[in-house]
């Protein structure tokens, strides 16, 4: 199943299939997510979500654990795992 | 001539939690000095290193960066030394990347920019003890071969690899050396695509030199269980910033009294010393008294900046900016200024500096300019003064007493203040979009007792320099001020009329009295604001001037408590107290604030704004407590 990065809950990996696909996002964020390692082809597993209405969201990904938010996660397309239920 | 003589630079660069700065430690030792660049604030740190043959090396430590595109004013001095545009800086001949060996994935990206630049360098691959315990195992020769530069495995917290590490680059120095140097390298802002090949090519390297990877952290993976739990994590959240204030209040007031003792001693040395007049005056009364009651607040600023280093080093403090970021966020701020609003508890000086790292300028801006309205250590003395002087010690609700209460208060009005600029500030002159939260959760370590020792030792110089300077003037200049002209022969010198009503500084507080009368205070208080303009605490040892106490600083306060308690209306110290809640009194912070938004035209507002408010407020207060009778 294909969603964004941003409507995802701690639990949830999937592969990044996208990022700033849609071309609403400021180009420099773009790259920012590129050189934080948030590039098409790698999983990412959303680890923890903040307190107080659950943003930011940490994620990890390319080895790195990454703070972002879920209005900017939602840039990032991802493709997800099958849940083992 | 010079460039001659000038020994050959080499660069440090790297990402942000590389571990650069213990690299930059370990090679240089006690051999650095610190300071900034000009017109900026960002750090500049430039260190020796000898070599085993006994030659020297100038190492220079650039701001961690995630890659030469760059956003923070931090990453663009990176950016401009590594590319040879920063026109005060000789080019450095070679760089030593860092990387963390944890994490080559995001590292190397760097390694590559670097590499592209057709300059010499070598890569120092750091924290391979952490890496060997998560279970990597790397070819060393296939990575080096496939990136193009030479590696040196290093731990810089244990010192492992160093050696290797200063033998490897004075060998490409010389190799190096018969080539010309290149002085700008070419370089271009890469597109989404560029920067999308580099990290393939990343991968594909990686994937030739990994024998095993490395695990994840699973020490980070469980602390962060309980860090960034919603409910575990913001009660330790809670729990450290009151551990962090227990220890400003009551731990550092023990080697506080021993400054206050040897200040005491020293004065009264000095004083039996010199025989009565001009220089002793100006000595012990200006200078000894006037430093010396700045110098006591270094304790509590060193404990204050031990605590915030601990928790940098460790990596807490990007959890609690990933904690606070929806709180922030609600005043328009972004999570990071939760730790320059943080700092600035101890000082606004290093509170500022330290929003260097806020990528949006607005953001910085805005934190920038509400970052004195949070209750720096300087008002604490005042605040001590009045509520011990007006503020019946009686208890309310048990425990809690009215005067500890007050002094909460005191801190929630600062904190609440600068939230609340902040809302006004981004809704009107700063306003823009939201900025993106995009931060790295770097993995748990140990803080490193060296390192925080070396950081404690900056920041003590700096302060010392500021108290040397800044301080030293305003002490000097309020002497003089209050001390002359000396009263008329036969003029009458009595309580009404004491000698300071005959100087210049007597006779500026009648003048702007006017001004002040309004929010309740009378000339004396006037002429003691005037040096509290230029550093708040100055306004106590202005005070015992203006009411020509006799003694030392620690019988000032006592006796100065109860001459104010007399002469001042219950209404004047309430105004008086949210006075310094709000005004902008410190020359250091405008200077910090020019230097920092390199413009006039923000410290000016700074200055205007928070005076403007600080003025309405205690209007507001003072017509209200006398409407209350009191």
């Amino acid at each position: 199943m294909k969603t964004t990065l941003g409507k995802l809950n701690p639990g949830a990996a999937g592969i990044i299939v996208g990022v700033a696909a849609s071309g609403e996002c400021a180009p420099d964020l773009a790259r920012r997510f590129l050189e934080m390692g948030i590039l098409e082809g790698a999983r990412v597993e959303v680890l923890h979500k903040a307190p107080f209405g659950g943003d930011p969201l940490a994620v990890r990904v390319r080895g790195s654990i990454i703070a972002l938010r879920r209005n900017e996660a939602d840039h990032v397309e991802v493709q997800l795992e099958a849940t083992h239920e | 001539m010079s460039e001659v003589l000038e020994l050959p630079k080499i660069a440090l660069a790297g990402n942000p939690n590389c571990g650069k700065t213990a690299l930059f430690n370990a090679l240089t030792g006690s051999r650095q000095k610190v300071g900034n660049y000009p017109g900026v604030t960002v750090e500049r740190k430039e260190g020796q290193i000898i070599t085993s043959s006994g030659a020297k090396l100038n190492l220079l430590d650039l701001p961690g960066t995630y890659s030469l595109d760059a956003r923070t004013p931090d990453e663009m001095i990176a950016r401009d030394i590594i590319l040879g545009r920063q026109s005060t800086e000789t080019p450095p001949r070679l760089f030593v990347a860092v990387a963390d060996a944890t994490s080559l994935e995001r590292n190397l990206g760097l390694v590559l920019e670097l590499r592209a630049l057709n300059k010499p360098v070598v890569l120092a691959l750091n924290m391979m003890d952490l890496a060997h315990e998560r279970g990597l195992k790397l070819d060393l020769e296939i990575l080096s071969r496939e990136l193009g530069v030479p590696i040196v495995p290093t731990v810089a917290v244990k010192k492992q690899g160093i050696a290797e590490l200063i033998k490897l680059v004075e060998s490409r120095l010389q190799i190096s050396g018969a080539l010309p140097v290149v002085a700008s390298p070419e370089w271009e802002k890469p597109n989404m695509a560029a920067i999308r090949v580099r990290f393939t090519e990343v991968d594909r390297i990686l994937k030739l030199a990994t024998v095993t990877p490395a695990r994840v952290s699973v020490w980070t993976e469980k602390i962060d269980r309980v860090v960034l739990h919603p409910l575990w994590g913001s009660l330790l959240l809670v729990a450290v910033l009151a551990i962090m204030f227990q220890s400003i209040f009551a731990w550092a007031t023990i080697p506080q009294d021993w400054i206050k003792g040897a200040l005491d001693f020293f004065g009264k040395w000095v004083g039996t010393l010199l025989s009565e007049g001009p220089l002793r005056s100006l000595l012990v009364d200006g200078i000894i008294a006037g430093v010396g009651s700045v110098l006591v607040f270094l304790p509590q600023i060193l404990v204050l900046f031990g605590v915030i280093l601990v928790l940098e080093d460790s990596g807490y403090m990007a959890r609690a900016a990933f904690l606070m970021d929806k709180v922030m966020g609600r005043v328009g701020l972004h999570g990071r200024a939760f730790i320059p609003l943080l700092s600035s508890y101890a000082c606004a000086i290093p509170g500022i500096m330290a929003t260097r790292t806020i990528e949006s300028k607005r953001d910085r801006l805005t934190t920038i300019l509400v970052a004195p309205l949070t209750t720096c250590s300087a008002r604490l003395p005042v605040y001590t003064l009045l509520i011990a002087a007006f503020i019946p010690n009686k208890s309310v609700l048990g425990p809690l007493k009215l005067q500890g209460l007050v002094m909460l208060g005191l801190y929630l009005a600062g904190i609440f203040a600068a939230l609340g600029m902040a809302v006004v500030f981004r809704k009107t002159i700063l306003r823009g979009p939201k900025p993106a939260l995009l931060m790295e959760l770097p993995t748990y370590k140990w803080p490193s007792v060296k390192n925080i020792a070396y950081g404690l030792w900056e920041r003590t110089q700096l302060f010392l320099v500021r108290a040397g300077t800044v301080i030293l003037t305003a002490s000097v200049l309020l002497w003089f001020m209050a001390s002359y002209p000396k009263p008329p022969a036969g003029a009458v010198v009595d309580e009404a009329h004491s000698a300071i009503t005959y100087s210049y500084a007597g006779k500026l507080g009648t003048a702007i009295e006017p001004l002040l009368r309004p929010i309740g205070f009378d000339w004396k208080i006037s002429v003691a604001l005037i040096p509290g303009f230029a550093a708040r605490e100055t306004m106590i040892s202005a005070l015992g001037t203006v009411y020509a106490v006799e003694g030392q600083e620690d019988h000032v306060a006592e006796a100065l408590g109860q001459k104010i308690a007399k002469d001042w209306s219950m209404a004047t110290a309430l105004s008086l107290l949210v006075w310094y809640v709000l005004a902008c009194q410190c020359l250091s912070t405008l200077a910090v604030t020019r230097r920092e938004t390199n413009s006039l035209r923000w410290p000016v507002f700074m200055f205007v704004y928070m005076t403007a408010l600080a003025y309405g407020a205690s209007f507001v207060t003072y017509h209200a407590a006398r409407w209350f009778g009191l």
